[in-house]
């Protein structure tokens, strides 16, 4: 068993990234996540593991940070909140293009513009539709404890580096700011230079004697070759939404309705079910920990089986409904019920929704 | 004695001049005339001459030198616009054993990327800029540049550049000089040979100071011609730019070894 | 067992690390916590309030509008958390400073002197040592030497010297909580 601590979420995934051999975290503060980059200039990782951690002058270069050092083929790392996460749309654009593996974690909070501080899930379009310019897809994932906002960090690594694709790990200030337990998994060593230069040879780095130059760029004025290059990128997302969806389902075996939720949502849902069974109303919990590629099988098997109505719980005032509503193709109610602006719906709240926009009473 | 032909001429022992390896053979994109193919070769002749073809990285900005990587024969990046210092600033904190370089239009470095350049040189990163200004935007078809001189026209400046509309020609060599993070700054030229021998000598220094792990950026102007964008033939061009340019923005070492150079 | 508390006063009473203390505490004695703060603005200086949860299961919301136990240690606390409590719960506040005092009856109502307390031992800064003492008293959620232990966890070393003094409060706390 791995090494037990509370901690906040925030700092989780700090630790976790220190633990799994991050070789850089470039970030900026910003409420509510600046916990990370405090806690990884607490740390002092530079001595712990040889990663370097550095306060960028703002999101757009902090982005930038993670092209440059993404693309020579170290793990790299930034996090930040709403505002931020847009000043990064057009880094993450380019690093999509030029296929740069990188993890962004976006602590959400309410908006748009400046918005709040509190928590939110109203960046759910930005983060799986393509925020920034042009076709592309960002892996995203949604974890709903701070056990997760650990677990994630290596996965969200292992994706981005397997498709060369930037993750995104979409949380919010409820899980950031929270505290649990959670179970550390044992540091994992970053990769020497001479690893890195075996294991990624389109990774530029200083050219290999007797070999090609590499480059990287996101550029190409043939529109031939680019439309080419986007062929192969949508070959490259088509096998990740074969390969990598992941979702949860609680109580869905004999469910009459179902609430499709992720993040804090799908922990608030979870007492809704709870209350619900005590009322004897049967329903299951569908909870999206890739929001990016969207789970969208078992929503069609949910549909196969009878399903009633799906109620989709977000912070925001209805995005991920769209795809609820996409995949059930009318076949049966799906309505959407939230809370936003940084106001957290409560599991109560929910309940009612769901009886009054669901079973109707 | 027999007429010399061609053949005769094309002999090694002949060689006066030889392209280096560090170059590619694809064919500039650059308007002939244009000084961009002069400032390449000679920081690729540096990189040749210092043995470091396989220890450079170097980042392409935005702008007309947007495909400097199709010609520089190293491992590349090409950046968003502006953010070269932000891409070159991760590469050297990760790899801080190599040669890390940006090359940089006016457009890119002094006003999209004014932050970055700021901010880089004021962290005092190791590395070497390479800022070329033309005073204009040659790339998107002659608009206004933050260097563009008082009453130069320009597509966006087409009645010449009002100052009190447009604001000021940006120095930013001089001011990057001033922050404690820049530890060689100077402006060049390579309009003539003698221009180019002396910015070659400059290039060759900051890379000199990038080996040597000197302290802070070393950042090497040159001034340049853009004779399409300036609507002139190459050589009125260079004529226009000595008489124009040169005058605001003045050549020579402005920072040397981290000390501001007495210019009286 | 599942227990859902909310703590709630100033920003500086040591609102927060009670929690944290507590949540640390179930962590010792193999429970599932959940530590989840009001945050932003209002730390600095205004009110401050944490939900806690401690469980024998895995935690669901850990977000909350009904609560088992409300520990309350301002007014406006007062006015805005004495109705979270769930019938049959608890509420435990400190009279200092309270101008309203709670007036259910379907909930049971426990007092303790907590600043009046921790002037007389001394020391001001182990109020909420002693606040933590008078609800364990009530609510042994937690058993006092995985307290012990969570304080152990919880402090930087250099304040372990400490742990003695933050255990004669809660000790305190313990013996001198009142019945309403």
């Amino acid at each position: 068993m791995g090494e037990l601590r509370l901690m906040k979420g925030n700092e989780a995934l700090a630790e976790a990234a220190i633990r799994a051999g991050c070789d850089g975290y470039f970030g900026y503060p910003i409420t509510p996540q600046s916990e990370v980059i405090e806690y990884l200039m607490a740390e002092k990782p530079y001595d712990r593991t040889g990663m370097v951690v550095l306060q960028a002058e703002s999101e757009v270069a902090s982005i930038n940070m993670l092209y440059g050092g993404g693309a020579t083929g170290k793990k790299v790392m930034t996090s930040s909140s709403s505002p931020g996460i847009s000043l990064m749309q057009e880094g993450l654009s380019y690093i999509a293009g030029a296929e740069i593996p990188c993890v962004v974690a976006n602590v959400v909070r309410g908006g748009p513009g400046l918005g709040d501080i509190q928590p939110a899930q109203s960046d759910y379009f930005q983060s799986v539709k393509g925020g920034g310019h042009g076709d592309y897809r960002l892996i995203v994932l949604a974890p709903s404890s701070v056990q997760e906002m650990s677990d994630f960090v290596p996965l969200a690594f292992d994706l981005s580096f397997k498709y060369r694709n930037p993750a995104m790990i979409v949380t919010d200030g409820l899980i950031g700011q929270m505290m649990e337990k959670v179970e550390l998994f044992d540091p994992v060593p970053r990769l020497t230079d001479e690893e890195i230069k075996e294991k990624y040879p389109w990774a530029t780095n200083g050219k290999p004697k007797g070999k090609e130059r590499r480059i990287i760029t996101s550029l190409d004025l043939d529109p031939h070759r680019q439309e080419e290059h986007n062929w192969h990128l949508q070959a490259k997302y088509q096998r990740i939404e074969e390969d990598e969806v992941r979702y949860e389902m609680l109580q869905c075996d004999d469910a009459d309705y179902i609430i499709v939720a992720y993040g804090s949502s799908a922990r608030i849902a979870q007492k809704s079910i709870q209350l619900a069974k005590a009322e004897g109303i049967k329903v299951g919990l569908l909870r999206p920990i890739t929001l990016w590629p969207f789970p969208k099988k078992p929503i069609h098997e949910l549909v196969e089986k009878g399903i009633k109505g799906f109620l989709s719980v977000e912070m925001s005032a209805g995005q991920m409904v769209e795809d609820v509503k996409l995949e059930v193709g009318g076949q049966t109610k799906v309505e959407h019920f939230g809370r936003y602006g940084g106001v957290i719906h409560s599991p109560e709240e929910v309940l009612e929704a769901l009886k009054k926009q669901i079973i109707g009473e | 004695m027999a007429e010399l032909t061609v053949q005769d001429i094309i002999k090694p022992e002949n060689l006066v001049y030889k392209k280096t390896k560090l170059m590619t053979d694809k064919a500039l994109s650059y308007c002939p005339g244009c000084g961009h193919g002069t400032a390449h070769r000679i920081i690729m002749e540096v990189l040749e001459e210092l043995d470091k073809e396989h220890e450079t990285i170097g980042v392409a900005p935005v702008g007309c030198s947007v495909l400097a990587y199709e010609f520089m024969n190293v491992d590349m990046q090409q950046a968003a616009h502006g953010r070269a210092p932000a891409l070159a600033t991760a590469i050297k904190r990760l790899w801080p054993d190599k040669m890390v370089f940006t090359y940089q239009g006016d457009g890119d470095l002094a006003a999209i990327g004014t932050s970055e350049t700021i901010h880089v040189c004021n962290r005092g990163e190791q590395i070497v800029i390479i800022f070329i200004n033309n005073g204009i935007y040659g790339m998107t078809g002659g608009q206004m540049a933050p260097t563009t001189l008082p009453g130069m026209k320009t597509s966006t400046s087409p009645y010449g550049r009002d100052v009190h509309m447009m604001g000021n020609p940006l120095k930013m060599t001089e001011l990057i000089a001033h922050l404690p993070g820049t530890f060689f700054v100077s402006r060049q030229a390579v309009h003539t040979p003698s221009a180019v021998r002396k910015a070659k000598r400059a290039v060759r220094k900051a890379f000199d100071n990038q080996i040597n792990k000197k302290p802070g950026v070393s950042f090497i102007e040159i001034v340049s011609n853009c004779n399409s964008g300036w609507k002139m033939t190459p050589l009125d061009s260079n004529v226009w730019m000595e008489e124009n340019m040169f005058p605001y923005y003045e050549l020579g070492d402005i920072k040397v070894d981290g000390k501001i150079v007495d210019k009286d | 067992m599942t227990e859902e508390i909310i703590i709630a006063g100033f920003g500086g009473q040591g609102v927060l690390s009670m929690g944290k203390i507590l949540a640390y505490s179930g962590i010792m004695q193999d429970q599932e916590v959940s530590w989840l703060p009001s945050y932003g603005p209002e730390m600095r200086g205004g009110t401050a309030n944490v939900t806690v949860i401690v469980s024998d299961e895995k935690i669901s919301s850990p977000t909350l509008t009904k609560y088992d136990t409300a520990i309350i240690l301002n007014q406006q606390s007062m006015d805005k958390f004495e109705e979270t409590v769930k019938p049959g719960g608890v509420l435990l506040y400190d009279p200092n400073g309270i101008s309203q005092h709670p007036t259910r009856t379907d909930i049971k109502i426990h007092k303790i002197e907590g600043a009046k307390l921790a002037a007389e031992m001394g020391n001001t800064k182990i109020f909420n040592m002693v606040v933590l003492g008078a609800y364990l008293k009530i609510k042994p959620i937690v058993k006092l030497d995985n307290v012990i232990k969570g304080l152990k966890k919880s402090l930087p070393e250099r304040y372990h010297k400490l742990i003695p003094l933050n255990e004669d409060a809660i000790t305190m706390g313990m013996k001198n909580v009142l019945n309403n």
